[in-house]
């Protein structure tokens, strides 16, 4: 049995707006959920370091972007579809029901 | 910052470099402040806004950055190549594209906001120190906000963060086709309550010809020209109309007068045009209106003067060879570089695009004198609306310029409204108003030549005929006959009557002096034969006389010898 990759992540936030916020608690309960302590998570706040979002060419906050395993995947929002989440990050889930999971593509 | 405090005071208005747009608004728009631009596709927003940012990096010195949502930085590059812009001189430090498009693979869940770009942005401002922001095609980014709600939100963080920087921004965003789509609430309504500045762009197309507007809808604390302003988008990017209400040419009014090419009609308009006036040829098709404007235009080259002749008729080559033909050669100006030819008819679009492709070559060129012909193409189909205004502004452009303005314009002769009215109204405008048309006499067709106004002129008030021939164009001496001035066959037959009477008087005059001479001659003879019968008489009278003493002595000399012959009286010795 192979060993389960390493899961990279970035998250771009302002300050501390809702958002932000509530995009941080989502990332964290979605990863102690279902990746245990395969995850690293890097914040960074791109009020604080507009340099940082200029570079890296962040436009809107909150962004998620996975950087490992590939491919890499940028989310942006508050990350509160747990199931879209899940799918778009490649993370091995239980799932809810099979059916569903075409169907959730323009949930508001 | 402190230089941002130090920037802030003098301007009150941003110029964006739009020469008609910055007298519209009185200066450009609000500084520190964020005008919206509202427009359908392909109405220039985009244009009208990187414009704006060009003017202020290059001339203001006001370095911008333009965020821009729709299209990748590289391509707008790219598709202002075409402009005289010169982008690529200013990036990326004076200009600066920030790509914004959102990633075509990006997935969304959930709320956000655009609070990571403003943070962005502020570092790129503050690295180049730029005072311009651009925001183009915002309702792209707006549309993937789930609701109205964070849409309002984060139009009014956008809103407050350029008002907080003192940043001088557009927002260009979509809108309805047409005004008269926007029965229903437009999806940006609110934004144009917010910004100080609202600018609305629509692109029309009325009959096939596209007519662009632009509207300032909204400008707190100044005030505006609230109508639809006709603009162009040209190689210089935007050309909006001036209006005459704003920036009126009343200055530069000469006294100056240039002949018209024609000697006679010069003497009839009093001296000939004024200069910088503006002449207004009307006629029916083939009255020589051509021909006229022809004349003036050759002469205007033979004093020197650069001269543009705008045929929308037939091609500049033709136009030469034409008028060749009845004297008026042109051919030695072009070649001299002094007369231009423009076939108008490579000029499509509407009348305002027809106006500022005109205008353009006149500048070019360096033009006193303009000829246009016929201007009444400018309204056709499609144009009708427009085309006096466009006229008006030509006519006041020509002034502000002093160029001595000719132009041609066809009396629809089907028309029932064709007393003297032409389709553009030019008439009530021209300075000169000169109308050729056919005068129907006697089974002939002729041209006749009247000026219905002159302004500041005293003129003739006489119909002429207009004689076109190898040697030029002229007008005819003038008959009238019965209230009509006499004109062709008419004419010549009134002319050879004439010679014809006053051969006959000569002739008369001659006879009758012989006549005359006859007689005293005559008169002579019989003076001179009776002076010799008197003579006659005289010698006849004497020898008579003489006679008479002679014949008296004889008889008595014949007697006494009688007597003494016979012997039968005392013969009376004679006595002597």
């Amino acid at each position: 049995m192979s060993r389960p990759p390493l899961f990279k992540f970035k998250l771009y936030t302002a300050e501390d707006t809702e958002n932000s916020a509530l995009a941080y608690a989502n990332l964290l309960a979605i990863c102690k959920a279902h990746l245990e302590d395969r995850y690293t998570i890097e914040v960074i706040d791109v009020v604080r370091h507009p340099q940082r979002a200029l570079a890296d060419g962040i436009r809107m906050t909150p962004t998620l972007t996975k950087l490992s395993p590939a491919p890499s995947r940028t989310i942006v929002g508050t990350l509160s579809q747990t199931e879209r989440v899940l799918v778009a990050l490649g993370i091995e889930h239980e799932e809810p029901t099979t059916v569903k999971r075409r169907v959730v593509q323009r949930a508001v | 910052m402190s230089k941002r405090v130090r920037l802030k005071r003098p301007a009150v208005k941003a110029p964006t470099g739009i020469a008609g747009f910055d007298s519209i608004t009185g200066g450009g728009v609000p500084a520190a402040r964020t005008t919206l631009l509202v427009g359908g596709p392909g109405s220039g927003k985009t244009i009208f806004a990187l414009q704006f940012l060009v003017h202020g990096a290059r001339h203001e010195k006001e370095p911008g950055i333009f965020v821009a949502f729709e299209e990748t930085p590289a391509r707008l590059v790219a598709n202002f190549e075409r402009f005289s812009f010169n982008i690529g001189e200013l990036v990326p430090k004076r200009l600066y594209f920030m790509d914004a498009q959102p990633a075509p693979d990006l997935l969304r869940s959930g709320d956000f906001d655009l609070s990571g770009m403003l943070a962005a942005l502020g570092a790129q401002a503050a690295q180049m120190g730029a005072r311009r922001i651009v925001f183009d095609a915002l309702d792209i980014v707006l549309s993937m906000l789930p609701d109205e709600v964070t849409r309002r939100r984060e139009v009014y963080r956008l809103h407050e963060w350029l008002l907080a920087h003192e940043f001088t921004g557009i927002i260009t965003a979509k809108a309805g086709l047409t005004e008269a789509d926007s029965r229903g609430p437009q999806p940006f309504d609110f934004m144009q309550f917010m910004v100080d500045c609202a600018v609305m762009l629509n692109h029309r197309v009325v009959l096939g010809i596209s007519q662009r507007n632009l509207r300032v809808q909204k400008y707190r604390g100044s005030s505006f020209d609230e109508n639809e302003s006709p603009f162009v988008i040209g190689h210089d990017g935007f050309d909006v109309a001036m209006s005459r209400t704003q920036n009126r040419a009343d200055n530069l009014v000469s006294n100056g007068r240039v002949t018209s090419g024609v000697k006679r009609l010069d003497t009839m308009l009093g001296g000939g045009y004024y200069r910088a006036a503006s002449v207004l040829i009307t006629g029916f098709p083939g009255t020589a209106k051509t021909t006229l404007s022809g004349a003036f235009a050759e002469a205007a080259c033979r004093r020197g003067e650069r001269t543009i002749v705008v045929s929308f008729d037939s091609d500049g080559s033709e136009v030469i060879r034409n008028l060749t033909s009845v004297g008026i050669r042109l051919a030695r100006y072009v070649d001299s570089g002094v007369l231009k030819m423009v076939s108008a008819r490579a000029i499509t679009g509407s009348a305002e695009t027809v106006l500022v492709r005109i205008k353009s070559l006149a500048k070019a060129h360096r033009a006193r004198c303009v000829v246009i012909d016929p201007i009444s193409t400018l309204s056709s189909a499609g144009n009708e609306l427009t085309a006096h205004a466009v006229a008006e502004r030509l006519i006041d452009w020509c002034k502000a310029d002093g160029i001595t303005l000719v132009c041609t314009s066809l009396l629809d002769e089907t028309s029932t409204n064709h007393n003297g009215g032409t389709p553009l109204q030019v008439s009530t405008l021209a300075d000169t108003w000169i109308h050729l048309n056919y005068l129907v006499q006697a089974g002939e067709r002729n041209r006749g030549l009247s000026i219905i106004k002159s302004r500041g002129t005293s003129h003739s008030n006489q119909v002429r005929e207009l004689i076109l021939s190898d040697s030029g164009v002229t007008l005819a001496d003038t008959y009238t006959a019965g209230g009509e001035v006499l004109m062709g066959t008419l004419r010549w037959e009134k002319e050879s009557a004439i010679r014809a009477a006053a051969e006959v008087a000569e002739v008369e005059t001659r006879l009758r002096r012989l006549m005359l001479e006859a007689q005293e001659a005559e008169l002579q003879q019989r003076l001179k034969s009776l002076h010799t019968e008197l003579i006659a008489k005289q010698v006849e009278k004497a020898l008579l006389i003489r006679t008479r003493a002679s014949r008296k002595g004889e008889t008595s000399r014949v007697s006494l010898r009688l007597r003494e012959l016979r012997g039968a009286d005392v013969i009376v010795p004679r006595r002597k």
